[in-house]
């Protein structure tokens, strides 16, 4: 069944009673929330997503719970708990939504070490992946979210599963945070996409998150080789620049942007290494988002014009 | 209110009748006492991995990639220990966690540990205190008062964490607070050293860990670990039994250290939980170890509620007077009256008024 099935009512019981049990990607979490606007977001943005009885097997609950003593009434805040912990200092009540997509980050980035875990969004097509690691600010969100609408597949936006089996991607479809500036320019660049409301003033500034296509949420079972690895970076008034890195390089800078890759010792080298054999290597340099399409595009199916 | 997590250690339970469900809440109870790459072991060594659903076996397979690279990082950390600490001391004598770990025993398995739990000399500790400083270990209790209730009156200083990697070492001279009614003299423990693979580190001999892990695990206030204490205390019986006459030989002990008060509820637990009990000759002596029948119905009471995984499925409503009045007692066992009332009220005045983590 999918979320889009089952009425506000009923998605209000689940997410009070015994958790909304939700499936994204590989993972399925099991959330708990009263907070209204929460409600909202979830429906608005995981309308395609599966959701299973309450008995099924989750394997992360997150509940946002209301804020120590008076705060449950006083300057109301939200507080995300996990297994008896408080792994967040509470946020403002307002802050909900963003933290709810935040905790269900942590449970993955913490604990699924049954995956090799990157700080990087990932796209795909015709099987091929790209992955872009990169620090926040460098403007792969507002790339991911651009390239999903113009004929590439979210595999995912935040966090990269590489399976240690196959050195797969493993996709994980959620919604895509878009944060200040990039809300505004993904508003008018795709004028469909639809988006949770503006939460303000958070740690990252202001925050808004982006529906993933149904048909990304439909195929999000389908796991990709990853072909090329790409460190985007916007800078304003730049013409497109798409410049090779040495695969000594990119492992470094992939190991540092890994959450567990340091866990997963010589194992985690090996993977790796043994994937960036497979893989070529740039760095890429943009400033409209019509170029950097282009520039993708013309990766996945090169025509006549060959990058260097 | 179900215990899944213990019936499945005592195979009460077979894992293959559970539903997912169930296994959602018996993964859960296991999370919150660090045992879940132990129940993956357990799983394994009962020849049950192959049948538990996959995506379970998923879900085990995160928390066993965490505790493989604990361990080698523990023993890393050993090895930096022992250099940073060779100056000053001849005899390191690893406990807990660490000693299980270095000395291969069964506990070690799958058992992850947030202290790197340490003995040496007490007219060593300031040297070894400041060799360990020199090394990146700070301590990080900045209250004075705190310091100086570790200083006077426990067994350990109080805990350092290294500066950079952030791996934290209690520094004892002894097991027991020295005003513990079951106090014991260091002299003692250094009898029966058993050696490592590293120079200069020790671990304490099969009896004394036996009757460290009891004491440990009843004289602690919080039982947070209270399930995890008690595995390794199974484990580690059914390990050194295999030894010659390894049973009389822990009564024995228990009476030169004191600690028969301890042993006796240990194994009455181990004994009531999972069926390990010691060989039906000594039945008579195990009986004699402890306190009077009342106290032991008391305390098994309490304990039984308290062991429990420290889970909201497993509490009853006694859950938490148990765990207060454990916590009380294990005060009381600690230090004499007129210590430990200004201490509790002190410790209860700094909770309530000071933001700083109580210990």
């Amino acid at each position: 069944m999918r979320l889009s099935q089952i009425t506000d009512k009923e998605l209000s019981q689940r997410l009070g009673n015994k958790g909304l049990v939700v499936g994204t990607g590989p993972f399925t979490f099991r959330l708990f929330s009263e907070h209204s606007h929460v409600r909202e977001s979830i429906h608005r943005l995981y309308a395609h997503y599966p959701v299973y009885d309450s008995d099924a097997f989750a394997q992360y609950t997150v509940r946002l719970q209301h804020g120590p003593g008076l705060r449950r009434w006083v300057r109301k805040q939200v507080r995300f708990g996990y297994e008896g912990q408080f792994p967040f200092e509470p946020l403002p009540f307002t802050h909900a939504y963003p933290q709810l997509e935040w905790a269900m980050n942590w449970c993955i980035s913490t604990q699924a070490h049954q995956y090799l875990i990157f700080h990087a969004a990932t796209v795909e097509r015709d099987g091929k992946a790209v992955i872009m690691p990169a620090p926040s600010g460098s403007g792969k969100s507002t790339l991911c979210a651009a390239l999903i609408h113009r004929g590439w597949r979210l595999m995912s936006d935040e966090l990269a599963l590489i399976s240690m089996g196959d050195h797969t991607v493993v996709p994980l479809v959620r919604p895509v945070s878009l944060k200040n500036s990039s809300i505004s320019i993904i508003q008018s660049y795709v004028p469909e996409a639809v988006m949770s409301s503006i939460t303000l003033d958070t740690v990252k500034g202001s925050v808004a998150h982006m529906k993933v296509p149904d048909a990304h949420v439909m195929n999000m079972s389908t796991p990709s080789t990853p072909t090329w690895i790409i460190f985007p970076k916007y800078a304003a008034g730049t013409a497109p620049q798409l410049e090779r890195v040495s695969k000594a390089q990119t492992l470094v800078e992939l190991a540092r942007n890994s959450f567990n890759y340091a866990l997963h010792g010589k194992t985690g080298f090996n993977v790796l290494a043994r994937m960036l054999e497979k893989c070529d290597c740039y760095s890429f340099e943009y400033s409209h988002l019509d170029d950097a399409i282009a520039a993708f595009d013309n990766l996945a199916t090169p025509s006549g014009m060959v990058t260097p | 209110m179900n215990d899944l997590l213990s019936k499945i250690w005592l195979k009460e339970t077979n894992p293959l009748l559970l539903t997912l469900q169930d296994w959602e809440l018996l993964l859960s109870q296991a999370g919150r006492g660090a045992l879940l790459a132990r129940l993956f072991q357990h799983l394994s060594d009962s020849g049950w991995m192959s049948q538990v659903p996959p995506v379970v076996a998923e879900q085990l397979a995160g928390p066993c990639v965490f505790a493989a690279r604990h361990q080698t990082e523990v023993v890393d950390e050993v090895e930096r220990i022992r250099r940073a600490a060779a100056q000053c001391t001849g005899t390191i004598i690893l406990l807990k966690g660490a000693a299980y770990l270095v000395a291969g025993l069964p506990p070690s398995r799958g058992r992850v540990f947030s202290d790197i739990d340490l003995m040496v000399r007490r007219d060593e500790i300031p040297m070894v205190e400041s060799a360990l400083l020199g090394a990146g270990w700070i301590s990080k209790e900045r209250d004075s008062y705190n310091q100086r209730y570790y200083r006077q009156w426990m067994h350990e200083v109080p805990p350092l964490v290294h500066i950079i990697r952030a791996s934290a070492i209690d520094l004892h001279h002894t097991i027991t607070p020295p005003t513990s009614r079951f106090a014991v003299n260091a002299d003692r423990l250094y009898e029966q050293l058993a050696p490592t693979r590293f120079d200069n580190v020790f671990t304490l001999g099969p009896a004394d860990m036996v009757l460290h892990s009891a004491v440990h695990l009843f004289q602690e206030g919080e039982f947070g670990h209270g399930l995890r204490d008690l595995l390794d205390l199974k484990d580690l019986l059914q390990f050194f039994e295999q030894q010659k006459d390894f049973w009389p030989k822990l009564l024995v002990r228990a009476s030169e250290l004191g600690l028969q008060i301890p042993l006796s509820h240990a194994l009455f637990h181990i004994e009531r939980l999972f069926k390990v009990s010691p060989p039906r000759e000594l039945a008579q002596q195990v009986r004699q170890l402890g306190s009077s029948a009342s106290s032991r119905h008391i305390m098994a009471w309490l304990l039984s509620l308290a062991l429990r995984p420290d889970h909201p499925s497993c509490d009853t409503r006694w859950t938490n007077l148990a765990r207060w009045l454990l916590y009380m007692r294990s005060h009381a066992l600690r230090m004499p009256v007129h210590l430990m009332v200004p201490h509790l009220v002190r410790k209860a005045w700094m909770r309530h008024f000071q933001k700083k983590p109580a210990h």
